[in-house]
């Protein structure tokens, strides 16, 4: 790539200024170990080692954010099931740490400890290879992303949109958890996987492990960023807003908006298996709950409060989202719940735009409600009609 | 002729002075004289008395006691049961003149065995005979023989029970004799069965024909075994059964017997369709209004539910307190509270947020679901995060058992009343009323329907309420089938989804096929794949049937399909 094309990708994805704000936030997010290891004990600015990790899995979860504002905000399409993605990818990690630990388990066997409780004598054939870090990695972009592409090729072939899309990705991850939850499938069931020793020879209990940690997660959080930001202000980028704001329209120029929305999906699952897979050694266990309905749609609630369609909202509305919810749920724990509910119909009502949009209205434009109302939700097809008559 | 030897026996064993040879020759004496009594035509001559077969219940050995308890069985006299049961409770004694006394167990007072009169307790000469454990098990059957002669039937059941359990080959006549007279056709059943167990050793293969006639005819599954073995070969490769017929028989009503068993299973399971299908039903049918005709995605619906679930735990809490004489019929305050209570919450919502939202589906969608977690919260806050316990009346506990093996219990019964009452009414209010023909025009044309003077905006808070009413009624009938705790709502709402988005949307009568056919198409697949993998199964399936048919079932046709 020539250093003039590099200048020219550099100006088309943030303007200087931008690029400084971009450089800034990165910035004080990367001192944070720094707080945590330089800055001694008992000062103001010192942060907690149990800190730490907490922020890391907020960055986690930042990135899960980016890519569902890439397919919410900019494609229009909500998934409630993106939490599948994400922990996908999760299991994936998980694995892997299992099978590392070797015989240092609380059975001393080659196998996982929950296997040896459920009297397995040998691995199942999915679990081979896991031993293996890069295969691990490997999966766990691998498996969210071929689960997207064959859920996507279904749903946006048959042109499922709107709520039966957000229904479906809804039932999707309620039949995931139902499966997961089974001891027979052979993830750990109720328990999930937990018990983890080691990443890469690297004890988890070390701090400098999660500093590193943390370091990878900030990092994979500005890929994704800079990926996201890629493509949304690409050629492709505006077919999605398009296929967001008049679909109809987009198809009669000559677009056929299956490609698009299958390729943002997918990489926007794959974001999410990455997200998934960091958070796990961070927080040390992966079990089904993270498959519950609630867990996707609050990721949603994140990006709204953030604001769709900013890609920078998503991340912020994540961090201060899960901010809150650890100060409350420590703090007021039956306040909680309220304030999350509060959120979400404050922000729909109050806040179309989310944070974002008390900062700058000009730089995104939102759908009109007066207009999406006129939007056929769900239009008919010809060969429907057809049919029926 | 046993009879009069035994009687002699005891009578003599009693007598202890008089010696062996004494006893040979009054022996040969009294065979002598009942061979001939014998001879003579009078029927009763065969009948010792039944006071000396009785008096040898005093014997001391034991062959003789048996003796005494098996002749006693063979007597059609009350008096003979009397002593028998006697005996076994170990209230019957022998004085030295060979009367026998039982002690009534009530009273306590003893009276003569044979005439059941009050008699006068003799002090010192008592004897109470020894019972071990060999003859306690030939008194149980014995009993059981004679009681199959009661005019009870309970008692001929109790005992037909009682002789199935013994299985011996020795009561095998008594109880031919007894299922001929008998008419009960339960102790009928039972004699028949037990009857046959035995007969299937008999070396007589027509009794063995006859047993497997008989275990046919029951189709109970515990014979497959049975049955089974007697069409397996030896280690030496014969047949255990040695006479074809025999076995073809055995084959056939194996064969009966798993035909039999396939169609329980097959009416449980459509049963239990049925009833899941009710279920899923009365969980969606609210949503089928609100989301079905409104488009409103009302992710709290099933907190509405769980409202009416707790609408009915508060109803029994207060018939409790105030009136827990007719705590039977507290769902008759259930009922109307739970639609009430919901209906107001719905109208609540709808004017203080959800009317803000029309036409935009995914904010709806956000703005509901933030409600159901404070709604969820509030209830926790009031009832505590456990379950509640809300009790069936008990007109509802228990079932009727049409055929063997499938149980119809009476609240999942009523639950399939109670929705097809909840869909009359509905369609009554929608295709009859003139909020229904209201209704019905917004769903088609808003625009329209305002231009023709109806009130839109009053029209859609009634129309919201009712929906979320309907989903408090589902509530009561959740309350009566499972648990009721604050998280209850979370667990219908994905599947409330598929049954409307399945059945089509705007299409109540849709909603009402998916909800059966779910429901059975669950419960049919759950003996193959267990119940998560069928729940499973079912959630993949709809899947792929949303991406062949993403209208429903019941797809709306025309213009309205637009909306």
């Amino acid at each position: 790539m020539s250093t003039a094309r590099i200048k020219e990708l550099v100006s088309t994805l943030h303007s200087p200024r931008q690029w400084l704000a971009l450089a800034v936030g990165f910035g004080v997010l990367a001192s944070v170990p720094a707080l945590n290891r330089l800055v001694p004990v008992g000062a103001a600015l010192h942060l907690s080692d149990s800190m730490l990790p907490l922020l890391g899995k907020f960055l986690c979860y930042g990135l899960v954010a980016l890519a569902m504002d890439l397919v919410w905000g900019y494609t229009g399409v909500l998934s409630l099931g993106h939490a599948v993605f994400f922990a996908l990818g999760g299991y994936a990690m998980g694995m892997y740490l299992m099978r590392t630990i070797g015989t240092a388990g609380v059975y001393r066997s080659e196998l996982p400890d929950f296997m040896v409780f459920l009297d397995w004598k040998e691995l199942p054939w999915y679990w081979h290879g896991f031993q293996h870090f890069g295969f691990a990695a490997c999966m766990a972009l691998l498996v969210p992303g071929l689960l997207a592409v064959v859920f996507g090729f279904f749903a946006f072939r048959s042109r499922i949109r709107g709520v039966y899309f957000s229904i479906i990705t809804q039932a999707l991850t309620y039949a995931l958890m139902l499966l997961m939850f089974r001891n027979d499938t052979g993830f750990g069931g109720n328990n999930g996987l937990t018990d983890f020793k080691r990443l890469l020879d690297y004890p988890l209990a070390e701090q400098s492990t999660k500093q590193a940690l943390y370091l990878a997660s900030l990092l994979a959080l500005l890929v994704g960023y800079l990926l996201c930001r890629y493509v949304v202000t690409s050629k492709l980028g505006r077919v999605l807003l398009a296929l967001r704001d008049a679909e109809s329209r987009v198809m009669f120029c000559g677009y056929d908006p299956f490609h698009y929305k299958l390729l943002v999906w997918t990489l926007s699952a794959i974001l999410c298996g990455l997200a998934g897979a960091l958070y796990v050694p961070q927080v040390g266990i992966i079990n089904p709950s993270e498959l519950a309905p609630s867990n996707s749609i609050e990721i949603a609630i994140w990006v709204a409060v953030g604001g769709r369609g900013t890609l920078v909202g998503g991340v912020i509305g994540a961090l201060l989202v899960n901010g809150m919810k650890s100060w409350l749920t420590g703090a007021y724990p039956e306040l909680w719940l309220y304030a999350l509910g509060a959120l979400f119909v404050g922000v729909t009502l109050f806040l179309p735009k989310g944070l974002a949009g008390l900062f700058s209205a000009r730089r995104v434009r939102v759908v009109a409600p007066e207009l999406a109302a006129e939007l056929p939700a769900e239009p008919v097809r010809a060969e429907d009609l057809a049919g029926e008559t | 002729m046993s009879c009069a030897r035994n009687g002699a026996q005891a009578w003599l064993t009693q007598e202890s002075a008089v010696s062996q040879s004494v006893r040979r020759v009054i022996l040969v004496l009294l065979e002598v004289g009942w061979l001939l009594s014998s001879t003579l035509p009078a029927a009763h001559a065969q009948q010792e008395p039944l006071g000396a077969v009785a008096a040898k219940l005093g014997a001391d050995d034991h062959d003789t006691l048996q003796a005494a308890i098996e002749a006693l069985g063979a007597r059609s006299e009350p008096a003979a049961l009397r002593m028998l049961e006697a005996l076994r409770d170990g209230n019957l004694r022998v004085d030295g003149s060979g009367a026998v006394l039982v002690r009534d167990g009530k009273s306590g007072a003893w009276l003569d065995a044979l005439t059941g009169k009050p008699a006068a307790a003799a002090g010192a000469g008592l004897k109470t005979p020894l019972v071990n454990n060999a003859l306690r098990r030939t008194l149980s059957p014995t009993i059981a023989q004679l009681q199959l002669r009661s005019t009870d039937p309970a008692v001929r059941l109790a005992a037909a029970e009682e002789l199935a359990k013994a299985s011996d080959d020795k009561l095998v006549p008594a109880m031919r004799a007894a299922l001929k007279r008998e008419i009960d056709p339960s102790v009928r059943k039972l004699l028949r069965l037990s009857l046959a167990q035995i007969d299937l050793t008999s070396p007589d293969p027509r009794h063995r024909l006859s047993a497997i006639a008989a275990m046919r005819d029951s189709g109970e599954v515990s014979f497959k075994t049975q049955l089974a073995a007697l069409l397996e070969k030896t280690a030496d490769g014969k047949f255990r059964e040695p006479d074809a017929t025999v076995r073809g028989a055995a084959g056939g009503a194996l064969n009966s017997i798993e035909h039999q068993e396939l169609l329980t299973r097959v009416v449980r399971d459509l049963f239990y369709g049925l009833s899941l299908g009710s279920v899923l039903l009365l969980a969606a049918l609210g949503l089928a209004i609100t989301f079905g005709l409104m488009r409103v995605i009302n992710m709290a619906h099933g907190e509405m539910l769980m409202l009416g679930a707790y609408a009915t735990y508060v109803a029994q809490l207060v018939f409790q307190k105030y009136a827990p004489a007719a705590l039977n019929w507290y769902l008759a305050l259930a009922v109307p509270l739970a639609f009430a209570t919901c209906m107001l919450v719905g109208m609540l919502l709808e004017r203080s947020v959800i009317r803000f939202l029309y036409g935009r589906p995914l904010e709806t969608l956000l703005a509901t679901w933030g409600i159901s977690l404070m709604l969820i919260q509030t209830v926790r806050l009031i009832f505590g995060a456990q379950n509640v316990s809300v009790a069936n009346p008990d007109w509802l506990s228990g079932g009727i058992e049409p055929m063997t093996g499938v149980v119809l219990p009476y609240n999942r019964l009523a639950t399939i009343g109670f929705v097809t009452a909840v869909v009359s009414l509905l369609a009554f209010v929608l295709n009859r009323t003139r909020l229904g023909l209201s209704v019905r025009a917004i769903t088609q044309n808003r625009a329209m329907a305002s231009c023709m003077g109806i009130p839109t905006a009053r029209i859609d808070m009634l129309t919201f309420g009712l929906g979320s009413g309907i989903a408090g009624l589902g509530g009561v009938a959740l309350s009566q089938l499972g648990n009721v705790g604050p998280e209850l709502g979370q667990l219908y709402v994905v599947d409330s989804f598929m049954v409307v988005v399945v059945g089509g949307v705007g299409k109540v009568v849709g909603s009402v096929v998916a909800a059966l056919g779910l429901g059975e198409v669950n419960k049919l697949l759950e003996p193959f794949a267990g119940a998560v993998l069928g729940k499973i199964l079912v959630l993949v399936f709809v899947v792929l049937f949303i991406q062949r048919r993403p209208q429903g079932l019941f797809a709306l046709k025309g213009r309205a399909a637009e909306n």
